[in-house]
């Protein structure tokens, strides 16, 4: 049975699209037939960051319009097999996404994917609502700072609200907190929250935690999904997030020293 | 050193002051969030009912028709929104 999971947030640049490529390739890494969708219509940038920008013909949009198939508007990825993307509309506004088409084109995927991952636009109007509102699952993006913890404790709120498990009396979606650009030195330091407080404040199960990496900007720099570098202490936190929802348990990594934590992730 | 250890007990009131504020304005957004939650509850299956009314009268498109509740102050304010297309009206049956 296919599941849809909704990558979002509330605030904006917290990473909610680095996150959605990084979990979709590690998805598809792990051999399962994974389609990533840009719900940012009129601001797509999910091409951009898994490198296929210039591959775009036609869009999500295009398909729901019916003027372009869903074959047609499906990108695959090359680097990875299994892997495909679905780009947004650069040219439309939000409201050309309407429950009807969104659940058509979603049907339609559910035939052939094992896993749909909804990359979210910021914010809480009618964009974001079209993303989470089929989710089965949904990844909250959740920097440690005080305007994004505020923002996806709103998200959170409207996760069970908003979205037709909640209005149709469905078990509910699975939430997981996902928090990125964390700097251990700063928490340690006392000028950063730490997981535990975010963890604490939000109150929903930790899928992981991403520590703030250069190398995050050179991914989407080059458009590789930061998943695919093998270097990256925070593609390899992804990695683990990826283990984590498949229901793994990582190994434990001890904090700080990114060597041991390196050759224990190998085994 | 002394300067450092300055700066860390200066900072380390920061992360504690934003935890202390965070868990306020969580707490007040979650008492908002269960008023309404009861009345999000019934607004889907009103929503549909009040649909089925209307379009027994006249066609309309069900992505046409926006309802919700607003708060201000004391009151809540149901705010129903149904575009009629004007060439489609038909006759009462």
């Amino acid at each position: 049975m296919a599941k849809i999971i909704v990558v979002t947030s509330g605030k904006g640049g917290v990473g909610k699209t680095t996150t959605s490529a990084a979990f979709a390739t590690g998805l598809a890494l792990r051999g399962y037939q994974t389609v990533v969708i840009d719900f940012d219509v009129g601001l797509r940038n999910l091409d951009l960051v898994m490198g296929c920008e210039r591959r775009v013909v036609y869009d999500f949009v295009n398909v729901i319009n019916g003027e372009g198939s869903l074959n047609q508007a499906l990108i695959k990825d090359r680097r990875v097999e299994n892997l495909y993307v679905l780009p947004a509309s650069q040219t439309r506004d939000k409201d050309a996404l309407t429950l009807k088409g969104v659940a058509r084109v979603l049907e339609a995927l559910k035939k052939r994917f094992e896993y749909i991952v909804c990359d979210s636009p910021a914010g809480i109007e009618h964009g974001a609502i079209m993303a989470m509102y089929f989710a089965d699952e949904a990844l909250v993006v959740t920097n440690p700072e005080v305007s994004s913890v505020r923002d996806s404790d709103r998200i959170i709120g409207m996760l069970a609200s908003k979205t037709r498990r909640a209005v149709q009396n469905m078990p509910p979606i699975k939430e997981y907190l996902l928090l990125t650009r964390y700097i251990d030195k700063r928490v340690d330091r006392g000028d950063m929250l730490s997981s535990k407080d975010v963890g604490e404040i939000l109150a929903i199960p930790m899928l992981g935690i991403i520590p703030e990496s250069p190398t995050v900007l050179q991914a989407s720099n080059a458009g590789i999904p930061i998943t695919l570098d093998n270097n990256s202490e925070a593609g390899v936190a992804y990695l683990e997030v990826v283990a984590r929802f498949l229901g793994e348990e990582p190994p434990k990594r001890p904090k700080k020293s990114i060597f041991k934590w390196f050759s224990s992730t190998k085994n | 050193m002394s300067i450092l250890d300055y700066f860390r007990i200066d900072s380390q009131k920061s992360a504690t002051v934003a935890k202390e504020r965070l868990q306020i304005i969580v707490a007040r957004q979650r008492s908002n969030r269960s008023d309404s939650r009861a009345l999000d509850f019934f607004i889907p299956k009103m929503q549909q009912e009040l649909l089925d009314v209307v379009k027994k009268y006249v066609e309309i498109d069900n992505e046409q028709v926006k309802m919700h509740i607003e708060k201000e102050g004391d009151y809540e304010i149901l705010e129903v929104n149904i575009p009629l297309p004007e060439e489609k009206l038909r006759k009462l049956r």
